[in-house]
Parts: C-alpha cells; sequence; structure tokens
C-alpha cells in the first residue's frame, strides 16, 4: 500500500532486473500520460476538434480524468496479479496526473464556457448539482496532490497520510455520479455504465479484502 | 413645399444620392464574389444581396428557394459553415453522439417517402414526399437555430411555412395540438437499437404555434435537399423553440384535441417541457441558458453570446405567450 516509500526495497534488484525498474520506465510513462494532453492542444490549434470545439476539450479533459482515476486504482490489484511490486512505483505519478487532467477538466469549464467570469462561475456551480459534485470531487483531489511528496508523506506519518489518501474512493465516486448526471441530461448512460462497471470492479475488490482482513483478525 | 406633410422622412439631396453607375458597379462586384472566385464563405455572405440566394455547396439535388417575404424569417448574421450545420447533427435515431448522424445516416432512404396527415381534419390524406414539394413554393428562410445544449447555428433552410399544409387538410374545431411522429425504422435506423428515448421520436405544437408563419415545413438546406443527418427528406423547423422541438424525417403528422406525449416530455418532463421556448431566463436544470456558443463563428476562447428571449423572435411570436407563465410553462 505504502507506494512512495516501499518502492526501493520492494522489487528484488539481482539478477534479472525487471523492466518495470528500469530507469526509463518513469519518463515513458510521464510521456505516455501527457499524450492525451498533447494530441487535445494539437487538435485545438489545428482546428480538429470538430464544430464546438470548446465543448469538445471540456469533455475530453473530463473523461480523462474519468480514466485516470480508473488507472491509478487499478494499480495494486494489478500489483498483486501480477505479483509485479515495482508497479507501486508509479502510482504517485498516476495520481498527479488525475489531478493534472482535473485541474485541466476545471479550467477548460471556466475559461471556455464562464470565460474566467468568478462571479459567474461562483454562482454557476452552486445551482447546479452535476457540477458542484465535479467540484467537490475537484477540491478533495487538492490535498492528495498537496501531499504526494516524499516529505509530506513523513511528516503526516505513514498512516495518517493513508487514511489521508483514501479520500480517493470518494473522489471516484463523486466523479461518476458527476458523469452520470451529466449524461443523464440526455438519458444516455452507456458509457457510463462502462465506468461504473469498471470502478465497481476496482472498490469491489477492495472492499472485499478489507472484509476478509476484518473476518481474519475478528478470529 | 408647404403643401406637402412633414412624414418624417427627410429628402435627400440630389448630391447624396450614389450614381447608378456606381451601384450598378457594386452589383457587379457583388455577383462576381458570389460567382465563387472569393471563396464559398465571402460568396454565401455577399450572394444574398446579388443572388437572393445562398451558393450552393454542390452536395445534393440542388433545392432552390425564393427570399421569403414572412417577417424575421431572414436574419442577416452570418451563416453556420455547411460542413458544421451537416457534421453536428442531434438526431438520436442514428447514435447519441453528434458526429454519429453525418456518419451512420447513410442507411436513411428518403425516398420514396409518404406523411399521413390525419387525425381532427377534414381532409385527412396520404401526400407522397413529390406532391408535397409542389405543394407551395419553396422559400428560403435563414434562421437562427439554437439547441437546449447551449449552442447555437444560422442555417438557410428551404421550404414553406407549414400552414399552407395545414389550411389545406382543414383542421376540425377539435384539433388543438398538432403532433408530428417521424420515422423508426430499425433497418435504417442504427439508433433505435438504444433505448434513450421511447421510439418513434414524437413531438408536438399547439395549433397556432403550428399555424405561425415562421414554423416551416422544411425540404432543404443550403440551397439543396436535405442531407439525412438534418432529417432528410422532410422535417420542421420551429425558430423560436429549442432545436429538439423541430422532428425529422417525419412520417405521420396528426391534429389532436390534448397535449401530445413528446418524447423528450416522456424521458425527462422536470427537464425539457412541452413549449420548450428559448428562454434565457429559464434555466435547464444542468445549465444556464442565459448565453450561447455559435458554432463555428465564435472563437475558443471568446465569451459565450447572450441568448435571445424567444431566440430573438419575440416580436413575431411573443403574443402567442401573452398571459402565460413561461417559467412554469418552460
Amino acid at each position: 500500500m505504502f507506494a512512495v516509500m516501499s518502492s526501493p526495497t520492494a522489487a528484488p534488484l539481482r539478477p534479472a532486473r525487471p523492466k518495470l525498474l528500469h530507469p526509463a520506465a518513469k519518463p515513458l510513462l510521464f510521456v505516455a500520460c501527457l499524450l492525451p494532453f498533447v494530441w487535445l492542444l494539437y487538435a485545438a490549434v489545428m482546428n480538429q476538434l470538430g464544430a464546438n470545439p470548446a465543448e469538445a476539450l471540456i469533455r475530453a479533459t473530463g473523461d480523462w480524468t474519468l480514466r485516470f482515476l480508473c488507472i491509478v486504482l487499478a494499480v495494486t490489484p494489478l500489483r498483486l496479479w501480477t505479483k509485479q511490486p515495482a508497479l507501486a512505483r508509479f502510482r504517485r505519478m498516476l495520481g498527479l496526473f488525475v489531478f493534472f487532467y482535473a485541474v485541466l477538466h476545471f479550467l477548460a469549464y471556466a475559461w471556455l464556457d464562464m470565460g474566467f467570469d468568478v462571479a459567474t462561475i461562483a454562482r454557476d456551480i452552486p445551482k447546479r448539482p452535476f457540477a458542484l459534485v465535479g467540484f467537490l470531487a475537484l477540491l478533495l483531489l487538492v490535498p492528495l496532490a498537496a501531499t504526494s511528496f516524499n516529505r509530506a508523506i513523513k511528516a503526516l506519518g505513514a498512516s495518517r497520510w493513508q487514511a489521508l489518501h483514501k479520500s480517493v474512493y470518494a473522489i471516484v465516486l463523486l466523479g461518476l455520479l458527476h458523469f452520470f448526471w451529466m449524461r443523464a441530461a440526455k438519458n444516455n448512460f452507456a458509457e457510463v455504465a462502462v465506468y461504473a462497471m469498471v470502478i465497481a470492479v476496482l472498490l469491489g475488490w477492495r472492499a472485499r479484502n478489507a472484509w476478509r482482513a476484518r473476518r481474519a483478525s475478528g478470529g | 413645399m408647404h403643401y406637402l406633410k412633414d412624414r418624417g422622412f427627410t429628402h435627400a439631396h440630389a448630391g447624396d444620392i450614389t450614381p447608378r453607375e456606381v451601384y450598378e458597379g457594386r452589383r457587379v462586384l457583388l455577383r462576381n464574389l458570389a460567382a465563387g472566385a472569393a471563396g464559398v464563405a465571402l460568396a454565401g455572405w455577399a450572394g444574398r444581396d446579388a443572388l437572393a440566394q445562398v451558393a450552393r455547396p454542390g452536395k445534393l439535388a440542388a433545392l432552390p428557394g425564393a427570399r421569403s417575404a414572412v417577417a424575421g424569417a431572414l436574419t442577416m448574421e452570418k451563416l453556420t459553415p455547411y460542413g458544421d450545420a451537416t457534421s453536428y447533427n442531434n438526431f438520436y435515431e442514428f447514435g447519441t453522439d453528434k458526429s454519429d448522424p453525418a456518419r451512420a445516416a447513410g442507411t436513411l432512404k428518403p425516398r420514396p417517402w409518404t406523411i399521413a396527415v390525419e387525425g381532427e381534419v377534414k381532409k385527412p390524406k396520404v401526400y407522397d414526399l413529390d406532391e408535397l414539394l409542389k405543394l407551395a413554393p419553396m422559400e428560403e428562410r435563414i434562421y437562427r437555430l439554437r439547441c437546449v445544449e447551449g449552442w447555437s447555428m444560422v442555417i438557410p433552410w428551404v421550404g414553406y411555412s407549414l400552414a399552407e399544409l395545414i389550411k389545406r387538410v382543414e383542421p376540425t374545431g377539435n384539433a388543438k395540438y398538432v403532433e408530428f411522429v417521424t420515422l423508426a425504422d430499425k433497418s435504417q435506423m442504427p439508433g433505435l437499437r438504444s433505448s434513450v428515448l421511447d421510439w418513434p421520436y414524437v413531438e408536438g405544437l399547439r395549433l397556432d404555434e403550428a399555424m405561425h408563419p415562421l414554423t416551416l415545413l422544411t425540404f432543404g438546406l443550403y440551397g439543396e435537399v436535405l442531407p439525412n443527418q438534418n432529417g432528410a427528406p422532410v422535417r420542421t423547423v420551429v425558430p423560436w423553440k429549442y432545436g429538439f422541438k423541430s422532428g425529422k424525417s417525419i412520417v405521420k403528422i396528426r391534429f389532436v384535441e390534448k397535449e401530445p406525449r413528446t418524447a423528450w416530455v416522456k424521458a425527462a418532463s422536470q427537464e425539457y417541457g412541452f413549449f420548450s421556448n428559448v428562454n434565457p431566463a429559464v434555466d435547464h436544470p444542468r445549465w444556464s441558458q442565459a448565453t450561447e456558443r455559435r458554432i463555428g463563428e465564435d472563437g475558443l476562447f471568446q465569451k459565450k453570446r447572450p441568448t435571445l428571449m424567444f431566440n430573438g423572435y419575440e416580436a413575431q411570436v411573443g403574443q402567442l405567450y401573452a398571459g402565460m407563465d413561461l417559467k412554469k410553462n418552460y
């Protein structure tokens, strides 16, 4: 569970160094995670985003936030299923990309839809439950991003840090609700259902583990 | 000239009048622009004066229409490019994504086509498309189109007032509403596999709304027959209402006594009312309707433009709703 702290010792160093520990692994992942952003930037500049580029940007950044949330939540199950402890090294970066795309999503809305008019935004968000839920999820992401570096983990202590970062479960559910509510306007749930299923598996797996652990410790 | 009553008109001095050869030269210039040398966009704009029609994109069969004389029927705003108007569509019978209809509507067969006009009318009849095309002279109408989702376009439609058809079938005294039933054929429309809406898509208008001269029975856009994704071969356009009130690919028009249960009212009545008049003061539960983004015109970082009451057609249609609480009758 202690992704960042355990990485230097968790993986066997010799004789065969897993590819995941290659020095290029992290930079490669970084570039890969940045690709959606680079593509959107390119498409916006080249006028490739269709008839309504503003809407396309707002939707795409929201989609990618939700996708990265699913990816980051998949790290631990994948790490255990594939017996690749080195996977944990990438969790922080993936988590920060969730924040990156969430901020882009908000900025796209605030800029393209609201013209950066703070008063309008402040009136708009509380009026609409679906927007409020999304905004709440973004706010909850801020302390997680702010405590992502090693010193913060040390300062907080591992258990408190871990407890704080469990709020990601609430965040992903708020994100899903935000998406569901947005699509509810047009009665269009096919895509929402896919995300809901992925998230149900990822959270259900954790709930099952927690339940088993409690039963085991209870005797 | 003391015997002439002052009517508030100041006669121009002879020297102020543009000499004949100058304004004739201007027409030549406009005609040349329209001829295409200066590009389709410029021609579309300039050509409206010179040729009384917008430039054809040359994709489908021509369907010319004369400049409409109906009040409010010809906005002078910049036209939405043909490419945007025909690639960014809501037509759920072909998928819920706005790029789906342009991609998937090729399976729609717009001919042969009939519209059954029935219900509370003295002369019910099944009209063949060819008969409808000849029923009244085609007019070109340049309307603003405001989607409930917060975007808008300016589209040169071709058709005639729905009232022309309504008059011919003679509604009885019981006819209070008009219901539009659109095609629901699984073999032509892949989107019907999804249960997003209760098919067929049904829309409706009050009889006085349907009779309003701005309500257009529409057969074309941009001087050509309707592309499939825009509702071929015949649809309605009701410019002061949100776009979804205008049914596409209509197969039946029924005159009824009770308010029709429209597809969107059935799906989410708290969000989409029967009237659905464009109204910047009544927000959708999920977003504001105070502003809109004009497709193909407003830049990415441009502020959205204010939405106008009745989409700017208040002078023409406001009296239809006199005394009505528009917040309640959204």
